[in-house]
């Protein structure tokens, strides 16, 4: 393997990480739109050049795919609609910044002990795309369960879903990677939809999940 | 005719997906039910026929012992649940909860869900599957929140948050798993063909497949509602449209465990993996107990029905936990017993609900006096999904303790104790529903009776005789699963 491929595969996929972090302290929705949009563009370029040092040409598709959806569609419509929600002062958060950091940076090295002792047979630039791809994963789920603001869950999901995409490309030769991304894509373009169509505010008056919560069915 | 035979597998698959295009199109809504059952009824005849004529396995899709049953399973069950659903609908656009444009929608998404289920359990690559299960999860998400009212919405909103949590899991699990296959078996598609992975299952590294079906687990299993990952279950349950609840329950759930089995059988065949066995019977155990306590304190008909099949699932997948033969063809047995008595209950409450008018427990009083043949419906159902005997239920409940007795009493003890709690609070719950002084609604119902009572009888005759073909069939079946 080329010292120069490895190294830049390396970059994006640790940029990724590093923009997962700053998804995390992100106290205002449109700053974590921009975050989020950054993000799909260092992944786009990821994948691009996971195409290019796999020779693998398919692979540009779900960059076009990944920069034109998720770096640009996507980010305007929430845009949008936390305009027309009226939603852009704070991102409530349900646990603090520190801890929120702390646990993300125990999730990390958590990834990179499990990842890095279950791979020994795969090759080195593989093992560590995973272990970066697993800590997208797990920084993703984390940020899902600190949040509780609708718009920022679904966030927290595309950047879960960024790091399923970073491992997917990263596993040379992997079939379907491009039937998948469509497939992700699909999902989100629903719930993003979703949070539109059902006028959620609308209906529980608030985007806020803990709001939601307190109707359980059980006792009406 | 060969032609027809050879293709079969194909039809389980196009008949629901041009139904579902046609049905788009179609205004009335009378004719669209009756296209879907008819549509229904074609695709369960069609897998009949893979029983006659099984198909060769291609590198996409394949017909073995296993899928084959979950497929006629699958099929007839739809297929009696789209004739309940005819009757229910029609009751449901006259009172106006539903509109005829949101009649269509929903039958096409009947026909989209079938299709992808069925695609979920031929597919013979993982990315497939994978797939297939994401599209049977979001046609059911619509249907959940098709009522547009308030629980409904919340209750779509928590089932497509966690749903998708549990696919993203999944694939990242699949992903592993190609990882882990990509040095023994090359790169490209073959890696993810299960055929192809199954032969060669033995010299992949055991590390990366644990780390695999951890994720696979966790993912899939939020799918089939195994405890600390049900959350989404009770609610998608009681707020959708009953048919819908029907066919989570009897149908949706299966596919997903149908998913685990599959990475089960894989594991099993690499002697270095960790056994999944042991992990498995624990959350299965777990969903046991809690849906047990759980349903003492529900209030709402459909949501108590549902913590019953969040029971029945963990029975199930701790029946396939311990494994071996008779542990797995108890809960094979149990599996299709469950699935036809659960969405005979569920076609008994939608007419319930809706005779009633309501879907709290405390206000459903006397059904036998004012609807004598729903209530006693109701009484045989629950009766039989407690495991009374003579029901299929009570056979595949007794050989699951009985085989786990000889391996391991304690964690017998534990399920004969979730088992009992969940007894007591059904068989409670049914006696003040179904007798005491009539109170709600009395107006008559056109229910159909024939769905639940083809189910609730195919249920008693399994538990009072089970023909010898299909005992060696399961047979077969359990010893694959190992």
């Amino acid at each position: 393997m080329d010292r120069l491929d490895f190294d830049v595969a390396h970059l994006f996929a640790g940029g990724l990480v590093l923009i997962s972090f700053m998804l995390l302290y992100q106290d205002r929705l449109y700053a974590l739109l921009n975050m989020f949009a950054l993000q799909a563009v260092v992944l786009a370029l990821s994948v691009s050049w996971q195409a290019h040092i796999q020779h693998a040409p398919h692979l540009y598709i779900t960059a076009v795919i990944t920069i034109a959806f998720k770096a640009i569609v996507i980010p305007v419509a929430l845009h949008h609609i936390v305009a027309r929600l009226g939603i852009h002062r704070d991102v409530e958060n349900v646990v603090s910044v520190v801890p929120t950091m702390l646990a993300g940076i125990a999730l990390v090295a958590l990834s990179m002990v499990v990842m890095l002792r279950v791979t020994h047979g795969a090759d080195a630039l593989a093992r560590e795309d995973l272990a970066f791809a697993l800590s997208v994963v797990l920084l993703g789920l984390l940020m899902m369960v600190t949040r509780s603001n609708a718009v920022s869950q679904v966030v927290g999901f595309m950047s879960l879903e960024n790091g399923l995409i970073l491992a997917a490309t990263g596993a040379k030769g992997m079939p379907l990677v491009v039937e998948i991304s469509v497939a992700f894509s699909v999902l989100i373009a629903l719930i993003v939809i979703g949070i539109f169509l059902f006028r959620i505010r609308e209906r529980f008056d608030s985007v806020d999940i803990q709001a939601m919560d307190d109707i359980r069915g059980e006792g009406r | 005719m060969n032609v027809l035979l050879v293709n079969n597998i194909y039809l389980i698959l196009f008949v629901p997906l041009l139904t579902a295009i046609i049905l788009l199109a179609l205004p009335d809504y009378r004719l669209s039910a009756r296209l879907n059952v008819a549509s229904c009824f074609l695709t369960f005849l069609a897998a009949l026929s893979l029983f006659f004529a099984k198909p060769e396995s291609g590198r996409y899709l394949m017909i073995d012992d296993l899928n084959i049953v979950f497929v006629v399973l699958n099929t007839f069950v739809a297929f009696t649940t789209s004739a309940f659903s005819a009757s229910y609908i029609a009751h449901e656009l006259a009172t106006g909860r539903l509109t005829s444009t949101q009649l269509r929608f929903y039958h096409a998404m009947y026909q989209l869900l079938l299709g992808a289920m069925n695609l979920a359990l031929v597919a013979n690559n993982i990315g497939f599957m994978w797939v297939a299960i994401e599209v049977a999860t979001l046609t059911t998400v619509v249907m959940v929140g098709m009522y547009r009212t308030h629980q409904a919405l919340e209750a779509a909103w928590k089932y497509f948050i966690l749903g998708s949590v549990g696919i993203a899991l999944a694939l990242f699990g699949t992903i592993l798993i190609y990882m882990a296959a990509r040095p023994v078996v090359g790169e490209g598609l073959n890696g993810m063909v299960w055929t192809v992975l199954i032969d060669h299952v033995a010299q992949f590294d055991p590390a990366l497949l644990n780390l695999a079906f951890v994720f696979l687990l966790l993912g899939y299993g939020t799918k089939v509602g195994l405890v600390p990952l049900h959350a989404w279950l009770p609610d998608a349950h009681a707020e959708g449209p009953t048919p819908i609840s029907a066919v989570l329950s009897g149908l949706l759930l299966n596919v997903a465990l149908y998913a685990v089995l599959r990475f089960k059988m894989l594991m099993a065949a690499n002697p270095g993996a960790l056994a999944p066995g042991p992990l498995m019977a624990m959350l299965g155990l777990l969903s046991i107990v809690f849906a047990g306590f759980m349903l003492y304190r529900r209030g709402d008909i459909k949501r108590m029905f549902a913590y019953s099949s969040i029971e029945h699932m963990g029975i199930i997948v701790f029946a396939f936990g311990m494994g071996g033969a008779l542990a797995n063809f108890a809960g094979l047995l149990h599996m299709a017993m469950h699935s036809l008595t659960k969405s005979a209950i569920f076609f008994a409450v939608g007419h319930i609900v809706q005779a009633k008018g309501t879907q709290k427990i405390a206000d459903i009083r006397g059904l036998t006096v004012t609807h004598p043949l729903l209530g006693w419906t109701l009484v045989v159902g629950v009766l039989s999904i407690v495991g009374m005997p003579p029901a299929g239920v009570f056979m595949s409940e007794f050989l699951i303790i009985s085989s786990t007795v000889g391996r391991s009493p304690l964690l017998a003890v534990v399920m004969v104790i979730g088992l009992l709690v969940a007894f007591g609070s059904l068989v409670l719950r049914m006696h003040g529903m179904a007798f005491g002084t009539p109170s709600g609604g009395a107006a008559p119902v056109h229910a159909s009776y024939l769905p639940m009572g083809a189910h609730l009888a195919l249920v008693l005759a399994a538990g009072v005789y089970l023909p010898p073909p299909l005992v060696v069939w399961f047979q077969h079946i359990a010893a694959l699963l190992g």
